[in-house]
């Protein structure tokens, strides 16, 4: 690498350093509605620090972020607003359900409790536990930034470029 | 020291006491709920007894022990509620009751007050004019059994949204409800 | 001078903003929704909508029998779990005439003050996050992050910890709880310090707080406060100390109280009391080295616990307040009606009367110091 950079050229696949961009930066939309909240917290916060893998800005705003984590127990007075936060956020996306609550309703099999926010919305990562440990969440993280190395961001818009469209 | 307190609660009260009992150091009074405003204003106001803060007003559905009551014939011996009843017939006992618990903060005595709720006549005074603190717990007993408080500045749900259709906290409401969904609107 | 003329400029022509703040909002803590009336910056009118995180708690106790329940309880006020299991495991003893035993009540009151402390460093740093102080929340989470590791290497949880049983305790304190406490005592005066250095005496931080959302103390018990925020108002109320439960008459502590029950009141009651629950800790600890061993840490307590038919209400004084359970049995081994009284959910219903005629920002600040936690509060 060292040797081209001098010369000013690098040269790489386009997808690739797409991904490589979106991996390194993902912003969290951190969307902690209950216990698992305060355990994001201290993900978030120092000791555990996630802002080491990119998730520098913690993004209150739906329209700037990357990734919804969402912490806690969406009950159903709650379902429609999570469904707008997430056709709110601008694509690329990515969710993680972390707890068992968002995972499965955990031990909330009530008539008030959502049993999972996949019935709403779709979920990258699952993280059981109640609450996870914010390993497991740091943990999640990473998963998607397997994920995102793995998509083909460029494929739709190169194939209508061909066609012509 | 229970014993005084009754004595005292009856002093005060004198016949609007329905029926009295004791558990466990906790007294409970019962009262008719048509005068439960006045009741408790007379409760706080009274110089020996001085209830001036409202903890917890809450209800109660009784309609499983009143199932459970009818159904064996012979049911263990308690106290209070299950055994009041000796005859099935006659009309139904008053299937809700609300509770007030109340405090001194002079003398650190606690009273339940009660009052019963029949289904037909689902409401109750409120009391909101004595303590701003009954203003949600109030709301919560109507969204969650039903209960009407005429006299509430704001009677409506709390914890469930508006549309809801069911009370959740009655006994015959099932615990994973009846598939009730709030549904997507952007307004 | 200046902010009164951009603030009140246009004043009083009837035309209200009307504002609305949540539930997804980064200064709500997660399910909170505030309608706000505003007149230019000013909060004419504010009506708080719950019900965001209603998991059917109550309706949920009457399906699990006695022991069941304890794990649900550390979901109420999920900051300070172990104030909650204690709580609602004394109602349950007290509705069976239990008696426990003195070594469990000493590790009880051990965990519970660390659990108190616990709760306001979270309340002090997310009060200054909301406020624009970032420092003081991470100074208070490394040590807090100590206080979970106590939690986690007794209970094996962090935070959802499900702290004893009923009639006692399940296991007696590691034996190095002492090299962990003495390594952990002098970082929590530390990290206190740090943060009265960082925020009491900070000129924007008393702006921003004295005097914000005042409250007299008539108005606080017509309202039901209980806990920091009624001693914040001047009233010198703490169930430890009037309605001794436990052990808590043996031990020596003050009772802090402000004077004017505004944010600064309610912040420093916070930063008080937890020096005062290390000096219980340090007198529960004295006396639980001079128990035996072998002294038992559970109640002769049946299998299946099946109470007597009755009523009872006990409360404690948890972190926020009076948290009080009702229980009603009717002899089976469920509760037949179980009803929390969570201590924020009565101050919260007086937050349109505190921050009246307040600012929008000051509206932030009074929500994060009266520590609305929203398990216990919709429950």
């Amino acid at each position: 690498m060292e040797a081209y950079t001098g010369s000013g050229w690098l040269l790489t696949r386009l997808e690739q350093l797409v991904n490589w961009g979106r991996k390194r930066s993902p912003w969290p939309l951190p969307y902690g509605t209950a216990c698992c909240g305060i355990e994001m917290m201290c993900a978030l916060a120092s000791g555990y620090d996630m802002a080491r893998f990119g998730a520098e800005r913690p993004s209150f705003s739906p329209r700037q972020a990357d990734v919804l984590i969402e912490a806690g127990t969406i009950t159903k007075k709650m379902t429609p607003i999570l469904r707008r936060i997430y056709d709110q956020m601008a694509e690329p996306k990515w969710v993680i359900a972390m707890g068992a609550c968002a995972c499965s309703g955990g031990v909330f099999r009530t008539y008030s409790t959502l049993q999972g926010i996949d019935h709403v919305i779709p979920v990258d990562v699952y993280v059981p536990g109640c609450p996870p440990r914010p390993e497991g969440l740091l943990f999640a993280l990473l998963k998607i930034m397997d994920k995102i190395d793995m998509e083909h961001p460029l494929r739709g818009e190169i194939s209508s470029l061909v066609e012509g469209k | 020291m229970t014993m005084d307190l009754l004595k005292g609660v009856s002093n005060c009260l004198g016949p609007l006491v329905v029926a009295s009992g004791e558990f466990r150091g906790d007294v409970t009074v019962e009262v008719p709920k048509a005068r439960i405003a006045e009741v408790l204003a007379r409760l706080r106001d009274d110089p020996n007894l001085a209830y001036d803060f409202l903890v917890d007003l809450f209800g109660v559905d009784n309609l499983d022990l009143y199932e459970k009551a009818a159904k064996p014939k012979k049911k263990t011996e308690g106290e209070g509620d299950a055994a009041e009843e000796p005859k099935p017939a006659g009309p139904p006992p008053p299937r809700f009751e609300v509770i007030y618990l109340l405090l001194s903060l002079s003398t650190n005595r606690r009273l339940h007050v009660k009052v019963r709720v029949p289904e037909d006549d689902l409401s109750v005074p409120s009391v909101t004019g004595l303590w701003k603190a009954a203003t949600w717990p109030e709301r919560e007993v109507y969204d969650m059994f039903g209960i009407r408080f005429p006299g509430h500045p704001d009677l409506r749900r709390l914890l469930m949204w508006d549309e809801f259709p069911a009370h959740p906290l009655r006994k015959d409401y099932p615990l994973e409800g009846r598939g009730e969904e709030r549904i997507l609107r952007y307004e | 001078m200046v902010n009164e003329c951009v603030v009140n400029a246009g004043h009083s022509t009837g035309d209200y903003v009307t504002i609305n703040i949540g539930p997804s909002h980064p200064a709500m803590h997660g399910t909170l929704r505030v309608i706000a009336q505003t007149d230019g910056e000013t909060v004419v009118k504010a009506d708080p909508e719950i019900g965001y995180l209603h998991r059917g708690v109550e309706k949920l106790g009457e399906h699990l029998t006695y022991h069941q329940f304890i794990p649900i309880t550390d979901r109420l006020n999920y900051c300070s779990a172990i104030a909650n299991n204690v709580s609602y495991e004394m109602a349950v003893e007290k509705l069976m005439g239990l008696e426990v035993p003195e070594k469990a009540q000493l590790i009880r009151v051990i965990m519970t003050e660390l659990a108190r402390i616990a709760d306001h460093q979270v309340l002090v740093g997310i009060l200054g996050v909301d406020l624009g102080a970032f420092t003081p929340f991470f100074y208070l989470i490394i040590q807090r992050e100590e206080i979970y590791e106590i939690f986690e290497w007794y209970n094996g949880a962090r935070l959802t910890n499900t702290f004893g049983r009923i009639g006692g305790v399940e296991a007696d304190l590691p034996d190095d709880f002492d090299a962990r406490w003495r390594e952990l005592r002098p970082n929590l005066f530390k990290a206190i310090d740090e943060t009265d250095k960082l925020l009491t005496h900070n000129r924007i931080w008393m702006d921003r707080t004295i005097g914000v959302t005042a409250f007299s103390p008539e108005d606080a018990l017509a309202w039901g406060f209980t806990g920091p925020c009624l001693r914040a108002c001047g009233v010198k109320r703490d169930l430890r100390k009037d309605e001794p439960y436990g052990l808590y008459d043996r031990f020596t502590f003050d009772v802090p109280i402000g004077k004017n029950g505004d944010v600064f009141d309610r912040y420093m009651i916070r930063m008080k009391e937890m020096e005062e629950s290390i000096k219980i800790i340090d007198q529960a600890y004295a006396m639980y080295q001079e128990m035996a061993p072998d002294a038992p840490l559970m109640a002769k307590v049946p299998k299946v616990i099946k109470p007597p038919v009755g009523e009872v209400y006990h409360a404690t004084e948890a972190p926020n307040g009076e948290l009080g359970f009702f229980i009603k049995s009717d002899g089976s081994d469920k509760p037949y009606r179980i009803k929390i009284r969570p201590p924020c959910y009565m101050v919260y219903q007086a937050f349109p009367e505190l921050v009246k005629g307040e600012m929008i920002a000051d509206l932030i600040a009074c929500l994060s110091s009266l520590n609305v936690i929203a398990g216990e509060l919709d429950r």
